[in-house]
């Protein structure tokens, strides 16, 4: 299935978690926060969220150093 | 009416502020008009606010803080002394937006952080030598307090955590996020974004090394919610936290948060 994720159309296996995609991104979830179609989600819902045919998505990532 | 050292004098159309000198400040060599330094021959017109100064006195208690706030645009200082801040960590980013926006008197600053000082701090941190074992909250209280005595500083000595932001700084006008830890960078944007909608946020990520000054950046994620940095350069070995640039990342920090806080975002 497809989703857009940051703007750009990404294909991705149907049903998956949006842990498994941040993960399958490269990103580590822990330092992701998540948005898909216009709702923050709790970080402890990552695993449970289902991205959806064209689910909008967008992950902010976030680097160490302060 | 003039307003000169806080005291409000009557308006003459034509009046200097060289004029006021010997009335007001006797010797005065510095003379401030509307935050800006002018000759003695400039020409006031009415409302305006001025401020002489002598070089090298220090200045009494009741006039102190007008001089402290002397090059501030009229109407800012109003607007930043009324405002609360917290800042969310106290390292190279937390104690360089801290003395930026005490020394342009802010409010209220809520300083919370759980940590000592330690000699590998001292790279890029605003402390000293001499405060090494010192809780980072009671060692910037001092070190601010030096800079500007008008400042109510509060402290919080707790690791924060998603759960405790929301209740700990539900006060404030606006929040920096000055943290190390990426995993706690996105818990303070998730906490702010979902519980203090009303609060500005300054977020941090990719401040780390001696790249490249102008990749620093500061872009919107929502409507009071901006993101300072690179977005790219963690920390890490061979790109270690130096003062040059995250210094200029906490200053892109302090100056959303005055913008944020004079609401022209």
């Amino acid at each position: 299935m497809k989703i857009i994720c940051n703007g750009q159309t990404k294909e991705t296996r149907d049903g998956i978690s949006l842990h498994d995609f941040i993960r399958e991104s490269g990103l580590n979830p822990g330092t992701v926060v998540a948005e898909c179609d216009g709702v923050i989600i709790r970080r402890e819902d990552y695993e449970t969220c289902q991205l959806k045919e064209n689910s909008m998505v967008e992950l902010i990532r976030f680097v160490g150093g302060g | 009416m003039i307003r000169v050292n806080e005291k409000t004098i009557p308006f003459r159309p034509g009046m200097k502020v060289g004029d006021l000198v010997p009335a007001i400040k006797p010797g005065a060599d510095l003379l401030i008009v509307n935050g800006f330094p002018v000759s003695p021959e400039a020409v006031l017109a009415d409302g305006d606010v001025c401020c002489l100064i002598k070089r090298g006195e220090v200045p009494s208690p009741e006039e102190m803080e007008s001089l402290l706030m002397a090059r501030h645009t009229p109407g800012v200082h109003a607007l930043v002394k009324k405002a609360a801040v917290g800042i969310m960590g106290l390292g190279g980013l937390g104690s360089q937006v801290a003395q930026a926006l005490a020394r342009i008197g802010v409010g209220r600053l809520l300083l919370a952080d759980y940590d000592v000082v330690e000699p590998s701090n001292l790279n890029r941190q605003q402390y000293f030598v001499d405060q090494i074992g010192m809780k980072k909250t009671a060692a910037l209280k001092e070190n601010l307090l030096r800079m500007n005595p008008y400042v109510q500083l509060d402290t919080i000595d707790i690791r924060l955590t998603e759960e405790n932001i929301p209740e700990l700084f539900k006060d404030v006008d606006a929040l920096a996020e000055c943290f190390d830890d990426p995993v706690l960078k996105a818990a303070g944007l998730r906490a702010a974004v979902t519980r203090l909608p009303a609060t500005g946020y300054v977020g941090s990520s990719g401040v780390a090394g001696f790249g490249d000054s102008n990749a620093l950046v500061t872009r919107q994620l929502f409507p009071r919610v901006f993101l300072v940095g690179d977005g790219e350069s963690a920390a890490a070995p061979g790109q270690g936290l130096m003062a040059p640039r995250v210094g200029i990342a906490a200053h892109h920090q302090a100056n959303q948060i005055l913008r944020l806080l004079l609401q022209r975002v």
